[in-house]
């Protein structure tokens, strides 16, 4: 984004894709995101940290996207009664996020909606957890606070309260249902269940050790997160995975594509009423586990990528062996395609079911594999394709219907996609090293590491400390976008259509709790 | 229909073998011939996910599918814990969830199991203890057994789901016998069993 239309200076922000960062007043702040806004830009992650020991009392960071690339807003509260201005006016999306970076840093945005997010009365409701000089206390049981829900009032409207304990084999969190009869009036989400500190724990860690922890903020997505965080690592360090290790990490992450898509099409088509579904691809997602397991010893691929490169190479046998799957699985889902979309029952389900219009999706700031089921078409693999995507082109995958069908009907494609894409990795491969030794990294330096996940863009915003350690880690999944997008999707639905448009999205809760 | 029909020809049966149970992950041992008694051979699970990363959940999600079949040996997830048999458990304990699992336990008819999974469900793993985080499921509730991976792959969940319920058995485990259940368990129970 050119922002010296607004008098804005930019300095360059070391990352994998274009970025650049500036400081800004909370005027600027706020023109600033009116520009992006009118720019077609998105809100990708707002943060904030404490930086009094530097001076500066506590940034608010505000990272934003276009087409240009990233662009980091840098605003300081000097002190804790400073404000900074509401930005979910212009990015709704930013509502959640303001009221996460109070709970947890107690920086005030000068929001309408002052209600806590993040904290669930687990400590002191003054006392904020990313705060430096902030020491737990072992007085501090888990308690309960009294959220103050949206209700609606109304003959025959009645309220349904579902989770924490959720009745499948999912995440916990909690979903508040205004109905009458079966109809859905309104939804309201609460998170922040699984919240368990992670960006406090990354600040024990060594800026090469945190990988681990990057790999489990969501397991789901632990390729994405690893790459992101080893790309910041390598973008503090000026230095870059050698081109057989970025090759490698592409193919992991197309793999957990695939196997992630596998298992999602075998649950939303149960939870249409087709239990067929979910055998035929959870045993196309086991086969595609246990050669994982076989080629990099582990099924989930978790700590495979590490900073500097990769941790284990790819031999010719394993690779003979992915290129016979890639073959028998494009094959099996072919069939198993057919089968979805021959079903009447199926379609019925998913056909206008949880829709979100590309005008909703575009004021929402829906991201990922969901925005482009709503014909948003972003992909950082085509939009800012890196090594080695840039030599084989990813082909776009949309659709414009925005529903339960559209949800499935990308991750189909996707998935004969990135199927075409591991052959193609596996063909052209690069011979050489797998991993890089790491310099030393100068301390108070910050990058951003990003990567296309199967769910959507996942971002971490990661600043050294001395020595070689963090001194803040923000890891941001595209979940904090597309909740709030879901309690748009199911008004008007059934509540027995709930779980089928729920998992059409399949969110994290992990990652956006952290 | 047709077409569903040839594959699930095609496909064939994929179950494999039921591992054998993995008495090493057994952490306390007191009420498997009850449960037998009470149970025969058939077991329900409740999940409760305290504050996982999700990775355990795929694991325990793959322990459906045909491979391991797990519906196929007697075993099977239900939707309330008023309905099981066994918890299995997967952490760190959340802070905001522990009242949320101590009810679920609560709610849980007696004679009940728990099995914590995961590095996390174990010890905290790498989540720890912190502000947020109260480490293993056995700082919150009673364990009987504890499967660690990260996450446990499916065949060690079905090791460690086995022992909990075979583990001191009688060679043969009487499938009619339904003598009443002692009332109380768990006098020794607590936060601190190991």
């Amino acid at each position: 984004m050119n922002v010296s239309p607004l008098g804005l200076a930019a300095s360059s922000l070391p990352c994998t894709m274009p970025a650049q960062r500036c400081r800004v007043s909370s005027g600027q702040l706020l023109s600033a995101c009116r520009l992006a806004w009118e720019r077609g830009g998105a809100l990708v992650a707002l943060w904030a940290s404490d930086e009094r020991d530097l001076g500066r009392g506590f940034a608010v960071r505000v990272l934003l996207r276009d087409g240009d690339g990233l662009t980091l807003l840098e605003h300081t509260l000097p002190d804790e009664g400073a404000r900074y201005p509401d930005l979910s006016p212009i990015f709704p999306a930013a509502n959640r996020m303001q009221r996460s970076a109070f709970d947890l840093v107690g920086a005030v945005c000068d929001a309408e909606d002052q209600r806590p997010w993040t904290w669930q009365a687990a400590w002191p409701i003054d006392r904020f957890p990313l705060r430096r000089d902030f020491e737990v206390s072992p007085a501090w049981a888990p308690g309960q606070e009294d959220y103050p829900f949206v209700r609606v009032a109304g003959d025959g409207v009645h309220e349904i309260a579902v989770g924490p304990v959720h009745a499948g084999t999912i995440e916990p969190g909690h979903f508040r249902f205004q109905v009458v009869g079966e109809k859905v009036l309104r939804l309201e989400e609460r998170l922040g269940y699984a919240h368990k500190g992670i960006e406090k724990r990354f600040e024990s860690l060594s800026l090469v050790d945190g990988y681990r922890l990057a790999g489990r903020i969501s397991g789901d997505s632990t390729v994405a997160y690893a790459c992101a965080y080893a790309q910041a690592v390598e973008s503090i360090a000026a230095c870059a995975a050698p081109p057989r290790a970025a090759w490698l990490r592409a193919l992991c992450l197309e793999r957990e594509r695939i196997a992630s898509h596998l298992g999602d099409l075998g649950y939303v088509g149960n939870d249409g009423g087709f239990a067929f579904g979910l055998s035929q691809f959870s045993r196309l997602r086991e086969d595609v586990l246990r050669l994982n397991d076989r080629a990099f010893g582990h099924r989930l691929l978790m700590d495979v990528v590490v900073p500097g490169g990769i941790a284990r190479d790819l031999c010719a046998e394993d690779a003979a062996l992915m290129r016979e799957q890639c073959a028998s699985l494009e094959r099996e889902i072919a069939v198993l395609r057919d089968i979805y979309d021959e079903h009447a029952g199926l379609q019925d389900r998913f056909r206008g079911c949880g829709q979100v219009t590309r005008e909703l999706a575009m004021k929402l700031g829906l991201t990922g594999l969901a925005a482009r089921a709503s014909g948003l078409p972003d992909d950082l693999r085509c939009d800012f394709a890196r090594t080695p995507y840039d030599a084989l082109g990813v082909r776009r995958v949309t659709h414009t219907d925005g529903d339960v069908a559209a949800r499935v009907s990308v991750r189909f494609d996707e998935t004969f996609e990135s199927l075409r894409l591991v052959r193609a990795m596996l063909a052209a491969m690069p011979d050489g090293d797998i991993a890089t030794e790491l310099p030393q990294t100068p301390a108070s330096r910050l990058a951003i590491g990003c990567a296309e996940g199967w769910r959507g863009p996942i971002f971490i915003a990661l600043e050294s400390g001395h020595d070689g350690s963090i001194r803040r880690c923000h890891p941001h999944d595209p979940s904090w976008q597309n909740w709030p997008v879901i309690e748009h999707a199911v008004i008007g639905n059934i509540v027995p259509d709930f779980p089928l448009i729920n998992k059409s999205f399949n969110l994290s809760y992990s990652g956006h709790d952290l | 229909m047709l077409h569903i029909l040839h594959q699930i020809a095609k496909t064939g049966i994929k179950s494999e073998t039921a591992p054998t149970a993995d008495e090493d992950m057994v952490v306390v041992a007191r009420l498997q011939k009850t449960i037998l008694r009470t149970l025969g051979r058939a077991l329900t699970i409740r999940h409760i996910d305290a504050g996982s990363c999700n990775g355990c959940e795929l694991e325990i999600q793959a322990l459906t599918n045909p491979y391991y079949n797990l519906e196929g040996i007697g075993i099977r997830f239900v939707a309330s814990p008023r309905h099981a048999d066994m918890l299995l458990v997967t952490g760190p304990v959340s802070k905001h969830m522990a009242i949320a699992l101590q009810r679920t336990y609560d709610a849980t008819p007696e004679p009940k199991l728990v099995v914590a999974v995961g590095d996390c469900g174990c010890t905290g793993g790498i989540f720890g203890q912190s502000y947020a985080s109260l480490g293993g499921v056995a700082s919150v509730i009673p364990v009987d057994v504890a499967i660690p991976g990260c996450p446990p792959a499916p065949r060690a969940l079905l090791q460690g789901i086995l022992a909990a319920i075979s583990a001191y058995a009688p060679p043969v485990a009487p499938a009619v016998d339904r003598a009443p259940v002692e009332p109380t368990l768990r006098p020794s129970d607590g936060p601190d069993a190991p």
